[in-house]
């Protein structure tokens, strides 16, 4: 592997000593750093500040609230772990993390079957790939109470299963019902990501293989997955990461403090209801944590250097297209 | 990779820039209002143009009420700020405008049971008493606009529950309409032994987990003879005409007498089985009885249906009672205008045009007994003995906690997963908590 070096922008030129290239560079992307701080560093950590303090939650004589915040510092988040809280907490943590694997796992399966079939569709191709897409186009919201129509006790689930299962009850049923429409709004994004990666595979690599004898299952594991690793990899991480905020399917689908399917995300929304800002911070700050800590984790173990690879995949091919007329 | 780099320190040093920033902002804003509280309600004054938060206006009745009221008051114009339509995002909002004191809503459309909160909190003002004629007032409908004796908001919606059932089979069966949960499901005995209702749901309310589930669950332990709360503020859900109350519903659910769908039935879920002939008796809001009674071909049982109070264990039983309240913001200038408004929409002429507009219960008593308007709503008279027998869910400053905690109880008990007597005592201790001073 060849280190990735800048290509030179300004030509090897002696008078551009690299210190004035590099407060050239400040100047021009410091408008952008400006916003992303304002946009996400600040709210970030004026929820990390809120995390640690607590609304006063007593009554005066006459009835009315005290008021004002209380510096708690880490209180919120002990409370979380290992006080009353932390049943719920860890209820919610295993439930994000449940619809997180087994959702993604699904979705990854399914998408990938979907990519096969848009990509080898021949007649209806145009026609194959808009409908599978469909429901990736509908808002979650949407599409939740869409679901709750099906699930419900004389819904359209229950009629085609022939059973009287009350899905939108606490119990298994529930996560299953979640998962179920999870993945049928989100297979589609994984879907077209791959499909993405398949195109861009040559043919030429299909023939030697058929050449030499492969057939289509042996294809399948060696050449395809291989080489639609990348675009599979960031599908599948975007996934994680916004199943792991999962928050809106739930909460229309099946119903807020529900046990079964309560997920992070909707304990902090919850508590923010409550006027406890400041618990709903420490949940929403160890939200954070986690996902940041499993988008690191699944590049570095996965992804190795998603961005890199692509870079150098990139080089190779245009090399080799401008060796073709050589 | 020493691109990398400074890269980094760029951004490292444009964020510690915010953060210092964000930081020095904060220190400033702490220092409570003060005072508050104290001898006779604060005169209300200063006039001029006002906003009024409110849900959504769905029949445009409220516009032409305050088109109206604007055409009279041309210095003292009201605009109507509508709010998402769930109630949790209205109060969300009301509650984050308040903690910002922000001036943007004046008059502020709240549920019944937010008075407590909002009240407490001094993000609404004490209103004069004696400038509402509240002798014409329902008296239940009044008592939710209290918070310890005085006066916060003045009810202008007002709701209470129905026992509708299947006149068609009762009549039939040759049964009376029910006064107690024992004749009710005796009732439904007789009626199945009609052939064509051999499969019939007996009973059944909101029983999924929301409010909807605290609001039967109150209901349940009042008709039996508890209380949720006592007038002390004291929570009493471990007596045992609490434990009666929520064994009706969780026996109800064990002998079949209530399906076991109910439990994932919220107002329109309900309603919906009701108005398909698989249900005897169903407990709702009077909105159902426009529906049900349709002649489109939505309901199957249009014509074929009465409405009563609802049963109880030894005698008519107690409702939930539901509405709206108009409250003043505490941050907002003109609120002598804001008082005006309110006197307005609470007038008998505005009364009936919301009526008549919406078919939302009036607070007004001489309503329910005009003749023209019980010619139109057949309710009407039953609807006004709901009310009055009515209590209040628990009027407390953390009802979100409360009502979230009954849900708990009730739901766990009802699903088989606790028993009533557990259910009760864990929610004894949680409600003493919650209700500490």
């Amino acid at each position: 592997m060849t280190t990735p070096t800048l290509p030179p922008t300004v030509g090897g030129n002696a008078t551009n000593s690299p210190q004035r290239h590099g407060r050239l560079a400040f100047a021009l992307l410091s408008p952008t750093f400006i916003v992303l701080a304002l946009i996400i560093l600040y709210p970030l950590v004026s929820a990390l500040r809120e995390s640690l303090y607590r609304r006063e939650e007593g009554l005066d004589e006459s009835g009315f609230v005290v008021e004002g915040d209380r510096f708690v510092g880490i209180d919120n988040y002990t409370e979380m772990f290992t006080g009353d809280a932390a049943d719920r907490f860890w209820n919610a943590f295993f439930n994000t993390t449940f619809f997180t694997v087994v959702g993604v796992s699904f979705a990854t399966v399914i998408g990938v079957a979907m990519a096969l079939v848009m990509h080898h569709a021949l007649r209806g191709r145009g026609f194959v790939r808009a409908s599978i897409l469909v429901p990736w186009a509908v808002p979650t919201a949407m599409s939740a109470i869409l679901w709750q129509w099906i699930f419900q006790a004389d819904g359209i689930a229950n009629e085609i299963l022939n059973t009287q299962i009350l899905w939108t009850t606490e119990g298994f049923q529930a996560k299953l019902a979640v998962l179920i429409a999870d993945t049928w709004k989100t297979a589609p994004f994984v879907g077209l990501l791959v499909l993405a990666g398949l195109q861009v595979i040559p043919n030429d690599v299909y023939e030697a293989a058929k050449v030499d004898g492969a057939n289509g299952w042996r294809q399948f594991w060696r050449i395809t997955l291989p080489l639609v690793r990348p675009a599979l990899l960031v599908a599948v991480l975007f996934r994680v990461m916004d199943v792991l905020r999962i928050f809106d399917l739930p909460y229309v689908l099946i119903g807020s403090r529900k046990e079964s399917v309560e997920t992070l995300s909707m304990l902090a929304f919850d508590e923010a209801n409550q006027v406890r800002y400041g618990p709903a911070a420490a949940y929403a700050t160890v939200l954070f944590v986690y996902v940041a800590i499993i988008a690191y984790t699944f590049v570095k173990l996965l992804g190795a250097d998603l961005i890199g690879e692509a870079r150098v995949r990139n080089r190779e091919t245009k090399r080799r297209k401008e060796a073709v007329p050589a | 990779m020493s691109a990398g780099s400074r890269v980094r320190t760029a951004a490292l040093l444009a964020v510690a820039a915010v953060a210092l920033a964000g930081c020095g902002d904060d220190g400033g804003d702490s220092g409570g209002d003060g005072g508050g509280g104290g001898g006779a309600a604060p005169a209300l004054e200063g006039r001029g143009p006002i906003t009024f938060a409110t849900g959504k206006d769905t029949s445009g009745n409220m516009q032409k009420l305050v088109d109206q009221w604007n055409a009279d008051h041309p210095d003292e114009k009201v605009t109507i700020t509508e709010l998402p339509e769930s109630a949790d995002d209205q109060r969300n909002q009301m509650i984050q405008n308040a903690q910002v004191e922000s001036d943007a809503y004046t008059v502020l459309n709240l549920d019944v049971i937010w008075t407590a909160e909002f009240a407490a909190n001094r993000w609404i003002v004490e209103l004069p008493k004696e400038e509402f004629e509240l002798d014409q007032f329902l008296e239940p409908a009044v008592e939710t606009g209290m918070y310890r004796d005085r006066m916060y908001a003045m009810p202008v919606y007002s709701d209470g529950g129905l026992l509708y059932y299947r006149k068609d089979l009762l009549d039939k069966a040759g049964v009376e309409v029910p006064e107690t949960w024992d004749d009710m499901f005796a009732a439904c005995e007789a009626v199945k032994k009609l052939p064509e209702a051999k499969n019939i749901g007996c009973y059944a309310g909101q029983f999924d987990k929301y409010e909807g589930l605290t609001v039967n669950f109150s209901e349940a332990v009042h008709s039996a003879g508890g209380q949720v709360v006592d007038e002390s503020g004291k929570p009493t859900v471990d007596s045992q005409e609490a434990k009666d109350g929520l064994n009706f519903l969780v026996d109800g659910f064990k002998n079949g007498q209530i399906p076991d769908a109910a439990i994932t039935y919220k107002e329109e879920e309900s309603r919906r089985a009701f108005q398909d002939g698989n249900l005897l008796f169903l407990r709702n809001w009077p909105y159902v009885y426009a529906l049900a009674g349709a002649t489109d071909g939505s309901s199957k049982i249009a014509g074929k249906f009465g409405v009563a109070p609802l049963p109880g264990k030894d005698g008519p039983g107690v409702s939930s009672l539901g509405g709206h309240n108009f409250a003043i913001s505490a941050f907002a200038p003109n609120k002598a205008t804001a008082l005006d408004f309110i006197k307005f929409f609470a007038s008998e002429e505005a009364q009936r045009s919301n009526l008549l507009a919406t078919s939302q219960a009036p607070t007004r008593q001489a309503l329910y007994e005009e003749q023209e308007l019980v010619d139109q709503f057949p309710y009407l008279p039953t609807l006004l003995a709901s009310i009055e027998n009515a209590a209040p869910r628990p009027r407390v400053v953390r009802y979100g906690d409360v009502t979230a905690a009954i849900q708990e109880a009730a739901y766990g008990a009802m699903t088989g997963e606790t028993t009533t007597d557990d259910a009760l005592a864990t929610l004894q201790t949680e409600l003493e908590e919650l209700t500490a001073e």
